[in-house]
């Protein structure tokens, strides 16, 4: 769907107002994104490709990345885009026939970028991978947990992480992150 | 109870100037039972003790005979003490062996009354013979309705040693989860061999050890020299070197206490338990889970104590633990010292005193012709050694005064006087973590131990805990180890200069307390058990050492046996006349030391115990002073009462406003699932038992799922967007589980069709506005949408855009029997759209409501919940809902289950209405409904009530119940037999309000 860019209605994030710095490690909430739930046969891939102007990866945990878009492997069939520019995968999806389903989760979920030298220590705190820059590098991405949640991670700098989660999970997220701060 | 009263700090009268590597560190001062005392930076709360000449510290837990300290480290059975920072953080049973020395340490001896000197629990010690083994089974047995009343409060209150805390934990805890390539457990120089070979290659290697310093045995092994240096100082230089390495973490203070699957070892690191002052945002403690590809168990062997008559008084230690004190503290444990060993191992400890200048009165040696280099040396002191002896008795209540000598083959006894006692019976390899892992031990015959035999897992054991018997050897261990793990290491391997060695020994009870002696010769010191115990054991049947072990309690305390698995078996072995093997050795099992709950829970506590689930709406509905009820993780506006306002009264007033005018639900919560794709249709037909083949885009349909069995697994109402986009709503409750059903019949019975499925329960807030102003409402809100009756009636669904363009997917249906619409927008819009509707909703003086009131009003029409009026065991059929079963289908999940016999036999519980003879009277839910209350107990019950209200619409009571036969039953009257009354109730459709449903058309 479309969203009209004079929407007057007052948009409130589930993370608005919380930010914390402790330990050198940044927890910011992510600025808000359209995000598609994708999922396509991999004989659809090319097409869907080019419609939204990236290369969808075939790779298990990895995610490619064009100006402010994303798409992250989240299965043989599943994919996670988001963009937190101008662009509107949805809209740029709408017209390809290729049998695939695109669902809008953009208000599903939350994100949360973790920065800084510990900021790997920080989500080890919840998250059970290995998150060594050769086990995962700039650009992996899972879908695993963090705690009691499940969350999708995505490495985009060698001291950055996107956490994203579902929307009322945020607030846990953020708390684990927080205490987990603390204690690195 | 412990005295408060600050006496003298007394001076260290037992260091030893120029002894240890202490040295002129700074001075702490610390208090033990009310007394102060000075210890030194780097002391244990142990080893500040005895160098204040303090050996009795605790009382045992049975007999409550005083104790001392049997070791210098973390197998520590005896000395058990309290460590009290503040009111809330009193940590009972902390090993002082371990505990490090900060200033202002307050520790409290434990487990007896009125003072550690003066125990009044003595008493047991006179009345052993009362509390042998096995009494707990039998002394407590007569007469039987003592048991509760005396017994059991009487033993609850005596067992256990510390005193738990009262107040909740203010510490917090950490966690943390690591990956490696190499996990090398200890960090003696097997551990530091083998890290110095793996940290060159670059590959990630953790280094763990349960001391605050790396060197293991090295601390007191002052036979050790390595590249030159002596042992201890060559360990510190290798820490500091891999230390410089990015790949290798370190950790100290640190205790793999847990081997699990795959190389999963748990570790718990006390990161402030040292320190004076610590910082309150800093963890106490912290779980490490580490995954290793190769892990290398480098955990040593712990020396074991002579089994003899009263080896338990204070004073009496292991001969190494003697040695840590002397050696690395500083700390003479006697002026006047007593040895008793059955091995060479205590003899270097005797060497070392003596040349520390305290006396040793005389070693006593079991074996007929010690020779040593050591015996010699010892000999060359001039300290006298009796070959072929025994120790048959100590004597001194508090602390060890003499000891009892005699040959083996008995003859006359000799006294030798004594302030400390050193012993040793050989070493047993730590092979805990080993055997954790599943690895199976074998006995070694002729070391007469267990040691590694057939692993389960990628590790390996080096080192003391794998049989060597030699520095040399333990090096070579560990180097060749680091480097088969990480293929080749271009490190060169610790030249060893010259090292000590150890082994041999003796298993089980020494000459002199044997069968024939009755004395108290200890095996197990923390539980008390003695030989005696473990012999009668074996003569009352116990045949398995399991049972022997659970019997006598053996090994079964907090320390788990370290320093007496092995004797307690070879007691049982001797008694039963059989090998060793043949007998078996007990499971051990994780944690090696014990763990707190607060290292387990770590993050996992208060806000973070579990997650709290909040809706879009959830600050608006608390600024308007809603009660919350939890759902699962949601917490759900229950009501919003208003001032003067109990809960039934606003529950009430909802429940009216929105029958007369209109009501605001949050209905967010709800699961929401986006069927997508050409098959989508043909997938919801195989899901549920409706139809959707021919539903319109745009109209919406009540469906049923059920479970394979037949039975009804969840409900909600499905609007169809496009031909090949179903939006599916299912119960709060069930949106996890429903999305989990259906993906796993999409995947596993219907491969084949081309549907995906999303969870959207997040996607969207969801306002529901109900009652006959809700289109009034929103009228001048939605923008491009037609709401009229005409253009969209009762379940049908639109997306347009609601308040200037929010995105919306707009249904008019209703769980409240009235003309309703539920607006779904974007969550981040939810409260905006939500506040928006609700200055529109005012004009016509509707009120928000909540769960209760909605469950009121849709028990007024009879609509049931999933869950409540449904337990796992109610088809659509007894439900009343036969009509949602598309009569045409051929096939749907459940189908099959529905014709099985008992689902269409008579007499099924079925849903049915319950009116009350007197409509004031409210039932309760879950009540049992009878045919005749004088039936005699048991009484027969045909049903129960599943939902019971106050129904302010109707002004009586409402409620349904599933009842035997209920549809045959309508108009009989049944009855509720209450625990002071029986209700009356009159049988009736399950529909108290429109019952022509005319309203829902508004």
């Amino acid at each position: 769907m479309v969203e009209a860019v004079a929407i007057t209605a007052k948009r409130r994030g589930a993370l608005d107002h919380r930010s914390e710095a402790i330990n050198g490690v940044s927890l910011q909430p992510a600025k808000p994104a359209r995000r598609v739930s994708l999922r396509v046969r991999s004989d659809g891939l090319a097409p869907l490709s080019l419609a939204l102007g990236l290369d969808l990866p075939s790779k298990p945990k990895t995610s490619v990345t064009a100006n402010s878009r994303s798409a992250l492997w989240l299965g043989p069939d599943e994919w996670l885009v988001i963009d937190d520019g101008e662009g509107d995968p949805i809209a740029d999806l709408a017209g390809v026939s290729v049998l695939h389903s695109a669902v809008d989760v953009s208000h599903r979920n939350a994100a949360i970028i973790v920065s800084g030298e510990k900021a790997a220590d920080v989500i080890n705190a919840g998250c059970p991978q290995d998150l060594g820059l050769q086990a995962f590098p700039v650009g992996a991405c899972s879908r695993t947990v963090l705690g009691k949640i499940e969350i999708v991670l995505l490495r985009t700098a060698p001291d950055t992480f996107r956490v994203e989660c579902w929307r009322s999970f945020a607030d846990y997220a953020f708390s684990y992150l927080s205490d987990a701060a603390r204690g690195v | 109870m412990a005295t408060t009263t600050t006496k003298k700090a007394v001076t260290a009268t037992h260091r030893i100037p120029n002894k240890g590597r202490l040295g002129t560190a700074a001075t702490l001062a610390f208090t033990f039972d009310g007394q102060t005392y000075a210890g030194v930076q780097g002391d244990t709360l142990a080893s500040a003790l005895l160098a204040n000449g303090v050996h009795l510290v605790g009382r045992s837990f049975k007999y409550h005979r005083p104790r001392g300290f049997l070791s210098a480290g973390p197998e520590e059975p005896n000395a058990l003490v309290g460590i009290h920072r503040d009111a809330a953080r009193k940590t009972p049973n902390v090993r002082a062996t371990v505990q490090e020395l900060y200033d202002g340490l307050t520790a409290v001896s434990q487990n007896r009354w009125p003072s550690l000197a003066y125990d009044v629990g003595a008493v047991n010690n006179i009345g052993s013979p009362m509390f042998s083994a096995g009494f707990y089974y039998k002394t407590f047995m007569w007469p039987k309705g003592a048991w509760a009343k005396v017994y059991e409060p009487r033993i609850r209150e005596a067992a256990g040693l510390g005193v738990a805390p009262d107040l909740a934990d203010p510490d917090t805890y950490a966690q943390r989860f690591a990956h490696c390539d190499v996990l090398i457990v200890g960090a003696g120089p097997s551990g530091l061999a083998a890290a110095i070979a793996a940290a060159d290659s670059g590959q990630r290697v953790i280094l763990c050890d349960e001391q605050p310093d790396i060197g293991g045995a090295l601390r007191y092994e002052t036979g050790a020299s390595i590249e030159g240096q002596d042992g201890w100082t060559w360990a510190q230089a290798a820490g500091a070197s891999l230390l410089s390495h990015d790949n290798v973490r370190v950790l100290t203070r640190t205790t793999a206490f847990g081997y699990y699957a795959q190389n999963m070892v748990g570790l718990v690191e006390r990161v402030t338990e040292h320190l004076a002052h610590p910082d309150l945002t800093t963890p106490r403690e912290r779980l490490w889970q580490v995954r290793a590809k190769k892990v290398i168990l480098a955990t040593g062997a712990i020396e074991r104590h002579m089994v003899f008559a009263d080896n338990d008084r204070p004073g009496i230690m292991l001969a190494s633990a003697a040695r840590s004190y002397l050696n690395h503290y500083g700390v003479a444990v006697g002026r006047n010292v007593g040895v008793f060993t059955a091995n060479d191992s205590a003899y270097p400890a005797a060497i070392d005193l003596k040349r520390a200048g305290v006396n040793i009165a005389a070693i006593v040696d079991i074996r007929d012709n010690p020779s040593s280099a050591l015996v010699e040396e010892a000999r060359a002191l001039g300290i006298e050694i009796n070959q072929g002896r025994t120790v048959v008795g100590t004597d001194g209540r508090l602390r060890v005064s003499s000891m009892t000598v005699q040959a083996k083959s008995g003859g006359p006894e000799r006294k030798v006087a004594i302030d400390a006692l050193l012993m040793s019976s050989g070493w047993t390899p730590s092979v805990h973590l080993f055997s954790q892992s599943r690895g199976k031990v074998a006995f070694d015959e002729p070391t007469q131990r267990f040691l590694p035999g057939t692993y389960a897992q990628d590790c390996i054991s080096v080192g003391a805990c794998n049989g060597a018997d030699s520095l040399q050897a333990t090096v070579d261990e560990g180097f060749a180890a680091g480097e088969k793990a990480v293929r080749s290491t271009s490190a060169s391997k610790p030249k060893v200069d010259k090292g000590e060695t150890w082994g041999g020994g003796m298993l089980g009870a020494a000459p002199g307390s044997g069968p024939d002696q009755i004395v108290k010769a200890f095996v197990d010191f923390q539980n008390d058990v003695t030989a005696k115990d473990i012999r009668q054991a074996v003569r009352e049947g116990m045949r398995s050492i399991e049972h022997v072990k659970r019997f006598t309690t053996n090994g079964m305390a907090t320390d788990q046996g370290k320093t007496s698995n092995l004797h307690g078996l070879a007691i049982a072995a001797e008694v039963l006349d059989k090998p060793i093997p043949a007998v078996g050795l007990t499971t051990f099992r994780a944690p090696y030391t014990p763990v707190t709950f607060g290292a387990i829970v770590n993050h996992a506590k208060g806000d973070l115990f579990d997650p709290t689930r909040r809706t879009p709406m959830h600050g608006w509905e608390e600024q308007q002073g809603a009660v919350f009820e939890d759902v699962g993780q949601w917490k759900r506006a229950w009501c919003y009462p208003r001032k003067g306002e109990d809960m039934h009264a606003a529950v009430n007033r909802e429940c009216k406003t929105v029958r007369t005018s209109a009501g605001l639900f949050d209905a967010s919560t709800l699961g929401k699932i986006e069927v997508v794709g050409p098959d989508a249709a043909k997938f919801m037909e195989l899901l549920y038992t409706n139809p959707w083949a021919k539903l319109e885009d745009g109209r919406c349909r009540y469906g049923i799922m059920l479970r394979e069995d037949g039975f009804i697994y969840d409900d909600g109402v499905v609007g169809r967007l496009s031909a090949d986009r179903f939006h599916v709503t299912t119960t709060t409750g069930g949106a996890p589980r429903v999305m989990h059903h259906m993906e796993d019949y999409l995947q596993t019975e219907f491969p084949d069709l081309d549907v995906w499925l999303t969870s959207i329960t997040e996607q969207w807030a969801v306002i529901a506005v109900q009652g006959p102003k809700s289109r009034d409402i929103l009228r001048s809100l939605v923008d491009n949408i037609d709401i009229s009756d005409a253009a969209m009636p009762h379940m049908s669904v639109r997306e347009g855009t609601i308040c200037g363009g929010v995105p919306t997917r707009l249904f008019r249906m209703s769980f409240t029997g009235e003309r309703g619409f539920e607006v779904n927008v974007p969550a981040d819009y939810g409260r905006a759209v939500w506040e928006a509707i609700w200055e529109e909703g005012k004009k016509y003086d509707a009120c928000a409501y909540g769960t209760e009131a909605m469950h009121v009003l849709r028990a007024e029409k009879g609509y049931i919940i999933v869950g409540q009026d449904t337990d796992g065991t109610v088809t659509p059929g007894d439900a009343g809902l036969d009509w949602a079963i598309g009569k045409k289908k051929t096939d749907f999940v459940g189908i099959r289950g529905l014709t099985r016999p008992d689902l269409v036999a008579p007499g099924r519980r079925q849903l049915v209405g319950l009116k009350t003879k007197d409509p004031k009277t409210v039932l309760e839910e879950g009540a049992q409904v009878v045919v005749d209350p004088k039936q005699p107990v048991p009484t027969k019950m045909i049903g129960f009530v599943t939902s019971s209200y106050w129904s302010e619409n109707c002004n009586s009571s409402i409620a349904m119940g599933l009842v035997e036969g209920g549809f045959s039953r309508i108009g009989e009257t049944l009855y509720v037999p209450m625990p002071d009354s029986v209700i009356e109730v009159e049988v009736c459709k399950p529909l108290f309000f429109d019952e022509k449903g005319e309203r829902l058309h508004g």
